[in-house]
């Protein structure tokens, strides 16, 4: 096994890195800068069973290290993404994270089923924690008991692992995190985006058309890396982590936070060939820090 | 090659706060279809964290230069505003559908109606439109006399009406009033602010081009922050909605919702 692969629950993965979903659509704009099977497993927009139009614009704000989205969860619907999107990337043999969201557990059960039947589907990540919808998504991950109880109908329906990704804007993300391990969650992914505001100084009113916004970029990293920090101290399950990945650095101390792979989510929109950047560049810097495989290193910040 | 670094070859204030930027470099190679766009990091920090989106105003393929002009509006584009010749800028680019020139048949009569900063993108049209054989006329609005730029460009095309709000120059009120006196053409192409769009839209009488702005995430069309809806829904995708960075930001008249 190469130095730079990682193992999860349902992801063979060449290496640790993957885009964060929402950052990268369905992959087709990006496949067309690089060759996506660089990439250690491609992480998909989220999907509903109905299609979604999102929010109003405007959607992005910006704060220095960071910005603010609020795109409202579009997407053209469970049916759209199984005839058109989902094969469009059957040519490429890394492993596909499909995100999913609903309003209720029968909408989450019902895209589980779906999505987890395609072929070229590795596993699905659950979003119990988008900030920027008025019903579902967050609602869901707010509670420890709600949070479990859709884990476990996810894992109920559902053919391939789930990794349910949780939400920081929380008072105890490790109160979350061990009741979803507890429902038999297969892994973790965090963190999900800040909830934020931004006003506009001539107007008075807030920049976004949503008014609030999930902040993401390397502003939120410490967050983030304290936030899986504490989880690895309670929870045995895989975690990936994101929240400000720029750098090769920032790979690394993710890891050794005690994320076992990393996504990479802002990045992309300020240099679109961010990922495979990172990827050239893992192992030298491994050689320069003496760190042998990156297996090695997760979690060390616990020891 | 779809990114790379540029050099600053010249850089200007033309009007209050509209600044000419030109820049060199092989990417140009690639910029050929007026109402394409740039977006340009302005800084190699994390302040500000997105690129800016900016419209192309001219190419010269042969020379390799690329010149844009922009209003300082916020941190991003006074940043750039501070760079001298010289600098490098990093520049991912073209992106986008731009106007097709090809809509113009020789002899037909195009108008351009542009605005503010959407006045750029219709400079490097208008010239393609001249040598394709098409007859241009140009209505361009401004607040007042002193804000007036790119007058004498566009004069060499064609005749060129402006318009100013508060009548210190040329016709008294907005690119529509102008655009009502206008007797025979067969189509137009305009950018601006989308309340001029949607006048614009209302006034002519014909079908033609119109180029959108949108606040921005990645300009590639992953992210979704910049969708405007359709008026009724794409026959081939099935989709309800367009990105304006990649499948606009030129759309066809009554296509989009404004």
């Amino acid at each position: 096994m190469s130095r730079i692969a990682v193992n999860l629950p349902g992801l063979h993965m060449k290496n640790p890195v993957m885009p964060a979903s929402g950052c990268f659509a369905f992959g087709q704009e990006y496949g067309k800068l690089y060759d996506l099977n660089r990439l250690g497993a491609i992480c998909v927009k989220a999907v509903t069973v109905e299609e979604r139009r999102g929010n109003p614009t405007p959607r992005v704000a910006e704060t220095p290290g960071g910005m603010l989205n609020a795109i409202g969860l579009q997407n053209p619907g469970l049916k759209h993404v199984l005839e058109h999107e989902l094969p469009w990337l059957e040519k490429y043999d890394t492993p596909i994270v499909v995100n999913i969201a609903g309003y209720s557990v029968e909408d989450y059960m019902e895209v589980a089923r779906e999505i987890s039947k395609v072929h070229n589907v590795s596993a699905i990540e659950l979003n119990i924690s988008c900030p920027n919808v008025k019903e579902g998504g967050i609602t869901f991950g707010t509670d420890a008991g709600t949070a479990a109880h859709l884990t476990d109908k996810v894992k109920s329906v559902s053919d391939v692992p789930v990794y349910v990704k949780l939400s920081p804007n929380v008072t105890d993300i490790v109160e979350i995190a061990t009741a979803v391990e507890g429902a038999g969650a297969d892994g973790l992914s965090m963190i999900n985006t800040l909830l934020g505001m931004r006003i506009d100084l001539k107007t008075g009113k807030p920049i976004l058309a949503n008014r609030t916004g999930g902040l993401s970029g390397a502003a939120i990293k410490p967050v983030a890396i304290r936030m899986i920090h504490d989880v690895r101290q309670k929870v045995d399950i895989p975690i990936i982590g994101m929240g400000g990945i720029y750098e090769v650095d920032d790979i690394l101390e993710f890891m050794m936070a005690g994320a076992n792979a990393v996504a990479v989510g802002t990045a992309n929109f300020i240099d679109p060939f961010v990922c495979p950047n990172l990827i050239d560049q893992l192992e030298d810097r491994m050689d320069e820090l003496g760190i042998e495989t990156l297996s090695s290193i997760v979690g060390r910040s616990s020891l | 090659m779809i990114m790379d670094n540029m050099t600053i070859k010249n850089q200007e204030e033309i009007a209050p706060k509209i600044y000419r930027i030109e820049v060199t470099g092989p990417l140009t190679q690639q910029m050929k279809n007026p109402g394409q766009f740039v977006n340009l990091r302005v800084s190699k920090g994390i302040d500000p964290t997105l690129r800016r989106p900016i419209s192309i105003c001219d190419v010269d393929v042969e020379k390799e230069t690329l010149t844009m002009i922009y209003r300082v509006e916020g941190k991003g584009t006074k940043l750039l505003a501070e760079k001298v010749v010289g600098d490098e800028v990093n520049i991912l680019g073209p992106l986008g559908q731009g106007f097709p020139v090809e809509a113009a048949k020789p002899n037909d009569v195009c108008v351009l109606i542009g605005g503010g900063v959407g006045i750029p993108p219709l400079y490097y049209l208008g010239k393609q439109l001249v040598a394709a054989g098409a007859k241009v006329i140009t209505i361009l609005g401004f607040r007042t006399d002193k804000d007036i730029f790119l007058e004498e460009e566009f004069q060499e095309l064609g005749e060129l009406i402006i318009t100013t709000e508060d009548g210190s120059k040329g016709v008294k009120g907005f690119v529509t009033d102008a655009l009502k006196e206008l007797k025979a053409y067969d189509l137009y192409y305009t950018c601006g602010p989308k309340p001029m769009l949607k006048a614009v839209e209302q006034t002519a009488s014909t079908h033609g081009f119109i180029s959108l702005e949108e606040r921005m995430g990645c300009g590639v069309g992953a992210c979704l922050a910049c969708v405007c809806d359709l008026k009724e829904r794409d026959k081939t995708t099935g989709k309800a909605y367009a990105k304006i960075c990649s499948d606009g930001p030129v759309f066809l008249s009554g296509e989009v919702i404004l």
